[in-house]
């Protein structure tokens, strides 16, 4: 019995291994950064103090970029889920023989760079990109449109990013669902969209809210989109934390910015698992 | 090594988008380097590396033409001549590499040589005394650099040099000819980046405080190495940031908002509005009185085998291969023109100082603006910010 304990462990050893030096060695050296002080020319002097928490809750500022991180997070998630539902309810309902090409376009953006995806945008929605020359062209427009370096340029670069998450998730969820269920509900009178709102929709949920937290999370500590395509005022909570540790060598409290912006999360992560189950994700991941 | 390589592709997809080389030669290029990296790198780079003994040295510098230019001007003849294999890296900006150098304290000689920008930097890699103290004797072709730029970077690191000066180089206003009249742009001067007419249509460089609180202080009239009325900067910045479109983040950044006409007027690096003159775009160059100066040096780290670096630095200020390379970079070199003489397409660039005294150029002070940066620098994020 005792022989069976271990060896889960001992199979898990390298990856834990890997885990603890690549991930919890490196988060705890970014806690134990937060406490302590920088010196004006940079240097950092070890400390233990809590003026750097201090100080990005003392000043609006801070908190507020915060704040538009989660609501430019909410607004993705929002748009991932509306957009992200249909193909996948499609997939899910088609007998098509293309299903598996079709699922394949889905992954294909993981093919290419995400920065070279995000840069093409600049190309799409410039004074001189693709939308703004072809209705010009048409007569649509006199001037350009003013769609770049703007909130909704980058969701639109989120949404390129984080889409396929949202897909797969749902999609992963839909497919356990046993069809003669809906097929019952329809035999017992429900019509075609009965039958989706009270059997089909309720039992994807779990995909849903899976879909939701894994875009919630990974928009909140995104940097590329709102550098590349945001204009002033566009400024992410990575965006920050990039300007303090590099800008001005302010490591400190770059880090003690890190460290609420992991604690947050933290927090969202920690009740998605206590009323849904955070297994559900690693499903759709692996299923995926 | 990762970083760098991203960054020579860039600098090759860069040739291909203008033009310099053909379809045919990007793909091919693409294709080899794919072969080699998969031959020669990972553990097989390592393991002939270890083996071969051969004398190194590294120098990081700002990509793109610079590189380039450094590279076939001064490298690749120094490591003929000499046999020392100089590994050209690039850095994506100063303070990046300054973060890079930190996190690798104490120098385990990684980082060697950098080409780095403006005295303000020099003091902070002196500050925090990751600098060297250079031997002057081996290094006999400084005495043809200016005095002035040798003088200055004196004065930070008390007598001694850590860093030989290269070239130097202007923070200008690059503006479309076709949108704004040459006039126009004279009469307004500074003023030109804080014009409502132009709002929606201003760039400004989002990675640095400075020169945006410089121009802001030329706008509201004072001299920014001793900004006295600081509120009516940060209003004017304030005022300026409706009117922006982008705070862009890189050189090539700049290039493309200017050459695509997505901005018609912004703060510039004169080398790069040079080049963009060269491709023949619309693009016109205002050095209003107060233009932000600033020198350029390669500054050599701790942990380096300072015999090889004096080495290559005496070899990159050989007037041939200084003058190559500031012709290939569009920045004039810090070669003195009354010692060493000049080819008319140098003296044609802008920053170029026919005196070698540099007595009209203003340089930010680094006393000044380093005693400010974290106030300030966490400022400017909140104008940018909104």
């Amino acid at each position: 019995m005792k022989e069976k304990n271990w060896k889960p462990l001992l199979l898990l050893s390298p990856s834990l291994t890997a885990v603890f030096l690549l991930l919890v060695v490196p988060v705890c050296f970014v806690v134990v950064y937060s406490f302590w002080l920088r010196a004006p020319s940079g240097q950092d002097i070890p400390a233990f103090q809590f003026g750097n928490y201090a100080k990005f809750f003392a000043d609006f500022f801070y908190p507020s970029i915060l704040l538009n991180t989660l609501r430019v997070a909410l607004e993705t998630v929002i748009l991932c889920l509306f957009l992200g539902y249909i193909p996948a309810f499609f997939f899910y309902k088609t007998q098509s023989r293309l299903k598996p090409y079709l699922m394949l376009l889905v992954m294909l953006p993981f093919w290419i760079s995400f920065i070279i995806r995000t840069l093409s945008w600049i190309n799409i929605l410039g004074d001189s990109g693709l939308i703004n020359h072809l209705l010009l062209k048409a007569g649509f427009i006199s001037a350009p449109l003013s769609l770049l370096y703007n909130e909704g340029a980058v969701i639109m670069g989120l949404l390129q990013y984080l889409l396929p998450f949202m897909i797969l998730n749902i999609y992963v969820s839909l497919d356990g669902i046993d069809k003669s269920l809906t097929e019952a509900a329809q035999s017992l009178g429900c019509t075609e969209w009965q039958a989706f709102k009270e059997v089909t929709l309720p039992l994807s949920m779990p995909g849903v809210s899976a879909g939701c937290l894994l875009v919630f999370v990974l928009t909140c500590g995104t940097y590329l989109p709102p550098m590349i395509l945001g204009g002033p005022g566009n400024e992410m909570i990575a965006n920050l934390i990039f300007k303090r540790v590099i800008g001005t060598l302010d490591w400190p409290f770059g880090s003690a910015i890190s460290v609420i912006l992991m604690l947050l999360l933290g927090l969202i992560v920690y009740t998605y698992n206590r009323y849904m189950g955070i297994n559900q994700i690693f499903k759709s991941l692996s299923n995926g | 090594m990762g970083n760098d390589f991203e960054k020579r592709l860039k600098d090759v997809h860069e040739s291909y988008s203008q033009g310099n080389i053909s379809r045919r030669d990007f793909v091919k290029f693409v294709g080899i380097t794919g072969a080699t990296l998969g031959i020669m790198g990972g553990p097989f780079g390592l393991v002939k590396q270890a083996f071969s003994g051969s004398k190194e040295i590294t120098v990081h510098s700002w990509g793109g033409s610079t590189s380039e230019a450094l590279r076939k001007f001064a490298f690749d003849p120094f490591t003929k001549e000499s046999g020392i294999k100089v590994i050209d890296a690039a850095f994506t900006g100063m303070d990046a590499f300054l973060t890079q150098v930190k996190a690798s304290y104490p120098p385990g000689g990684e980082f060697n040589i950098a080409h780095l920008s403006a005295v303000y930097d020099y003091a902070r890699y002196t500050d925090l005394d990751f600098g060297v103290v250079l031997d002057e004797t081996q290094i006999p072709n400084l005495k043809n650099v200016m005095t002035k730029m040798t003088d200055t970077l004196r004065g930070i690191s008390k007598g001694t040099l850590s860093a030989v000066p290269y070239d130097l180089g202007q923070t200008g206003i690059a503006y479309n000819t076709q949108k704004i009249s040459k006039e126009d742009a004279e009469k307004l001067g500074a003023s030109l980046l804080f014009d409502k007419s132009l709002k929606g249509k201003l760039g400004s460089w989002g990675g640095d405080f400075r020169t945006n609180m410089w121009y802001a202080a030329l706008h509201t009239g004072q001299s920014p190495n001793n900004i006295t009325d600081e509120k009516a900067v940060w209003e004017a910045l304030k005022e300026q940031r409706g009117l922006i479109k982008k705070y862009w983040a890189s050189g090539s950044e700049l290039m493309s908002l200017l050459g695509n006409g997505e901005i018609y007027a912004t703060v510039a690096w004169s080398g790069r509005v040079a080049a963009l003159q060269k491709q023949g775009h619309p693009i016109g160059y205002l050095a209003p009185d107060g233009t932000y100066s600033w020198m350029e040096y390669m500054y050599v780290l701790k942990g380096t085998d300072l015999a090889v670096a004096q080495k290559l630095l005496n070899f990159m200020l050989e007037p041939e291969a200084a003058i190559a390379v500031a012709l290939g970079q569009n920045y004039p070199t810090s070669l003195d023109p009354t010692k060493v003489a000049m080819p008319d397409e140098v003296q044609q660039l802008p920053a170029f100082d026919p005196t070698g005294k540099l007595d009209g150029y203003l340089f930010a002070d680094p006393g000044y603006w380093n005693g400010h940066q974290l106030e300030w620098a966490e400022k400017w994020d909140r104008i940018m910010a909104g």
